[in-house]
């Protein structure tokens, strides 16, 4: 063990206890009762900082430095995509222009979901493959990137797959520097950092994540748990198709379960309007009612899925010849309402879920003639069963539950027992929004699909994945629940310092000694692992951004459980005029930075007239203050007009753990080679979402 | 290289004997020789895997392809004598919870 490992896990230990006998503490002998409306939210919320902290303890104690990677293998095959939708020409241009120049042998491919002439001609005149959505896909979900990429999946077959967003320019050594992970046959991926060139050194807008793109990336790499971010990162494709293949049986499982239940429902409804006298009838639809509980049966035993659907067809197919002279004028009618069930199976943003329940529903409602209820069932079992075919692609390897399909797809991989890495050196340079109201967007996107994934396919629950696993992938969806705490960190001083309402029963030397030591650890933690990178601006950002989070959890349990839009159409498409600094914007944060300067100034004035405690008052404005330093960050925010390299300077890139002996020089030449353009990517995530919120409100 | 073996038996159930490796290339050429059986009225289809010593998803692709197509025509397609290397794959992908493998080839379709 490194000296550096040891000393994390010494403070990770210290942290852990200290933090645990505070808030042991602070529950069992410090909560004030009497004012248990804001104590017992406070506790909690410290209670969720501490799990926080000790999640983030626990990934440290393996923190992975992988060092320089193995050589690469010769002869692989590669294919690089650059994702694009309607990004300016120039910019994909420039990305493709040093994808094309990647040292190692491999094909490039521009996957533009635009569809656009002038990019075909760019594809052209480099010589590079365009690949556009295939015929398969008209009338169905697009799925955003992640269907962009399922559709060049089946057009490539390149043993390897490196991912690029059209920002981000290539060095090009990037595969040399990654594809000697692969030597090891369970590697499903390798992920680089995303870092940015158009972002000043005091980052205003939290933009670079120096933090997650090191320490925490290694200390789930550490747990065969890093994370893939989407862009920037290698992935053998084998694991993409066995995981669409997994994905495909589990649809299809859920698909069954949900057509017999179904099945049921309408064979029932049509029993009840039989006339006495209809005997030939009866017996057939109680033949199929009994098949239908069989079949649900043989399913619950564990009995092979297409045994059981073979089987059941064979002799629903039987029962329906015997009734075919029964009543085929009555027929007539129900056969246009069965041919809706081609369409019955489009419930695109579920993905889990192959059939529309909403649909199945008003299909069990419907009076069918005997013979139209047979014929539905027949219809309904084979809509599901085998062939999905409400998907373009039956097949479909990158997930689509979330709009953020990248943490979705690597939660399943691990849990099919593949293997991820993550290697620490920047090997593409990629331009990050520049205005407020993009970063926001942005970072409510990427909050909303963390929760989506929480709630689908909740990684504490998922089979396959170990206990640490699950820990790591829920230890990110964890830090986004911040918002919740920050309100009462926001409250809980100035209901002292203006009320005198007091949610701990006292400041005794009891409380200093258990806490302090705590947050002196918890900080000096963050200290060590970071070795020189900055966090504070990551700090900052975590508490400061409150309502974001607080609206991601809101919207996207709105959308999981409720099936309500995620409520996008908050972006103007324009940029806001540059005369007026946008504060709208950060409302909530202004508010708060008022509250708690107007609780300061009561609480000085109750201390004068000898109304407060001076103690608790002192701590309570040394609370504020702190406060105050954090929501700070959003000033700086909205007066930033973008990024000026005459006026800022050229950034500097962070020294990654294993760089090549001229990888600072590399980086410099991507960042000068190219003119700054104003990028234009949010405008391409808002569009995907929009589809996204689309079909849940279709699919609701 | 990997060779396709194909009879047919007196029931008219046609064996298809992949012999070698069921990768990307011959996954194609399999998906071909499924569909074309069962466009010749052969809907119902055995696919011996006794002597396939490899698979990936691309020949488990070929594999539901053929499946759905001798479904839609009303027949079936079964799977029988998978390797152990054929096994693995079936129970990482999960794909053996819904598609049995039969012990041997004359009794595919006995149940």
């Amino acid at each position: 063990m490194s000296r550096r490992l040891l000393l994390i896990r010494t403070i990770v230990l210290a942290t852990a206890l200290l933090g645990v006998n505070y808030v042991a503490w602070r529950w069992m002998f410090s909560v004030n009762w009497s004012y248990w409306w804001i104590a017992v939210p406070l506790v909690l919320a410290e209670t969720y900082s501490l799990i926080d902290s000790l999640l983030f303890g626990f990934g440290m104690l393996r923190l992975r430095e992988r060092g320089q990677p193995p050589p690469a293998p010769e002869d692989l095959t590669v294919d690089v995509f650059i994702t694009t939708y309607n990004e300016p020409l120039d910019l994909v241009e420039r990305t493709a222009v040093a994808a094309r120049a990647i040292a190692y042998p491999h094909r490039t491919w521009i996957l533009d979901d635009g569809r656009r002439e002038e990019m075909r001609d760019l594809a052209q005149r480099l010589d590079i493959g365009w690949i556009t959505r295939s015929a398969d896909w008209a009338g169905h979900s697009r799925h955003a990137k992640a269907g962009n990429l399922n559709n060049a999946l089946l057009a490539t077959e390149g043993e390897f797959l490196l991912i690029l967003d059209a920002d981000q320019v290539p060095s090009p050594d990037i595969l040399d520097r990654t594809l000697g992970y692969f030597d090891d046959e369970k590697m499903a991926l390798v992920q680089t950092p995303q870092w940015f060139e158009n972002v000043p050194d005091h980052d205003p807008l939290g933009s670079q994540a120096p933090l997650f793109y090191g320490p925490i990336q290694q200390s789930k790499d550490g747990w065969n748990s890093a994370f893939f971010c989407g862009s920037n990162a290698v992935i053998r494709r084998e694991a993409l198709m066995m995981l669409g293949v997994s994905r495909y049986v589990g649809e299809v499982e859920v698909g069954v379960h949900r057509a017999l239940r179904t099945a049921r429902t309408v064979v029932r409804s049509a029993l009840r309007g039989l006339d006495e006298d209809e005997v030939l009838v009866r017996d057939a639809l109680e033949a199929i009612e009994y098949e239908v509980g069989k079949a649900r049966r043989r399913l619950g035993r564990g009995e092979a899925l297409f045994d059981v659907t073979y089987r059941f067809q064979e002799r629903v197919a039987a029962v329906r010849r015997r009734l075919v002279s029964a009543d085929l004028e009555a027929l007539q009618a129900d056969l246009a309402v069965i041919a809706e069930l081609e369409g019955i199976a489009a419930d695109p943003d579920l993905g889990l879920a192959t059939v529309d329940e909403g649909a199945l529903r008003r299909m069990s409602q419907r009076d069918f003639s005997p013979l139209g209820a047979v014929d539905t069932v027949e219809a309904l079992v084979r809509a599901v069963d085998v062939d999905r075919g409400d998907e373009a692609q039956a097949i479909m390897p990158m997930a689509t539950i979330s709009v953020t399909e990248d943490m979705a797809t690597c939660m399943r991989l691990h849990g099919l027992g593949w293997h991820t890495a993550y290697h620490d050196e920047v090997l593409a340079v990629g331009l990050a929004p520049e205005d407020l109201q993009t970063m926001l967007t942005q970072r409510l996107r990427w909050a909303q699909g963390t929760i989506q994934v929480m709630l689908r396919e909740n990684p504490l629950t998922q089979r396959g994945l170990g206990v640490a696993q699950r820990l790591m992938y829920f230890g990110t969806m964890w830090s986004y629940l911040a918002g919740f705490a920050a309100l009462v960190y926001i409250g809980a001083p100035v209901l002292y310092l203006a009320f005198g309402v007091l949610p701990v029963q006292a400041f005794s030397a009891d409380f200093f000694w258990r806490l302090i030591p705590f947050l002196v650890f918890n900080q000096l933690l963050f200290m060590v692992v970071a070795n020189g990178r900055p966090t504070w601006r990551g700090q900052q950002y975590s508490l400061a951004l409150f309502p974001v989070w607080i609206r991601s959890v809101t919207s996207a349990v709105g959308n999981v459980w409720f099936g309500r839009s995620l409520d996008f159409a908050v972006t103007p498409k324009t940029k806001q005029a540059q005369e007026s600094l946008p504060w709208h914007l950060v409302k909530p944060q202004l508010w708060a930075m008022g509250i708690l300067v107007a609780g300061a100034a009561i609480g000085v004035v109750r201390l004068a007239v000898g109304q407060a405690e001076p103690l608790a008052t002192g701590i309570n404005l040394f609370w504020v203050a702190f406060d105050l330093l954090i929501f700070s960050v959003v000033i700086g925010a909205v007066r930033y007009r973008g990024f000026d390299p005459a006026v800022h300077g050229l950034p500097t890139p962070p020294p990654g753990s294993c760089d090549a002996p001229d990888r600072a020089e590399q980086v410099a030449r991507i960042v000068q080679r190219h003119p700054q353009e104003p990028p234009d990517r949010h405008d391409h995530h808002d569009h995907h979402d929009q589809q996204h919120t689309d079909h849940a409100q279709g699919a609701s | 290289m990997i060779e396709f073996g194909i009879d047919t038996t007196s029931e008219g159930i046609g064996v298809v004997t992949p012999r070698g490796r069921l990768n990307m290339v011959s996954a194609r050429r399999l998906k071909d020789l499924l569909a074309e059986l069962v466009d010749g009225g052969t809907t119902r289809i055995v696919v011996d895997m006794g002597e396939t010593t490899f698979l990936d998803s691309s020949g488990l692709g070929a594999l539901i392809a053929g499946l759905k197509s001798a479904r839609q025509a009303g027949g079936d397609l079964r799977i029988a004598r998978p390797t152990p290397a054929v096994h693995s794959v079936f129970e990482m992908t999960n794909l053996d919870r819904v598609l049995r493998a039969r012990d041997t080839v004359e009794g595919a379709f006995d149940a």
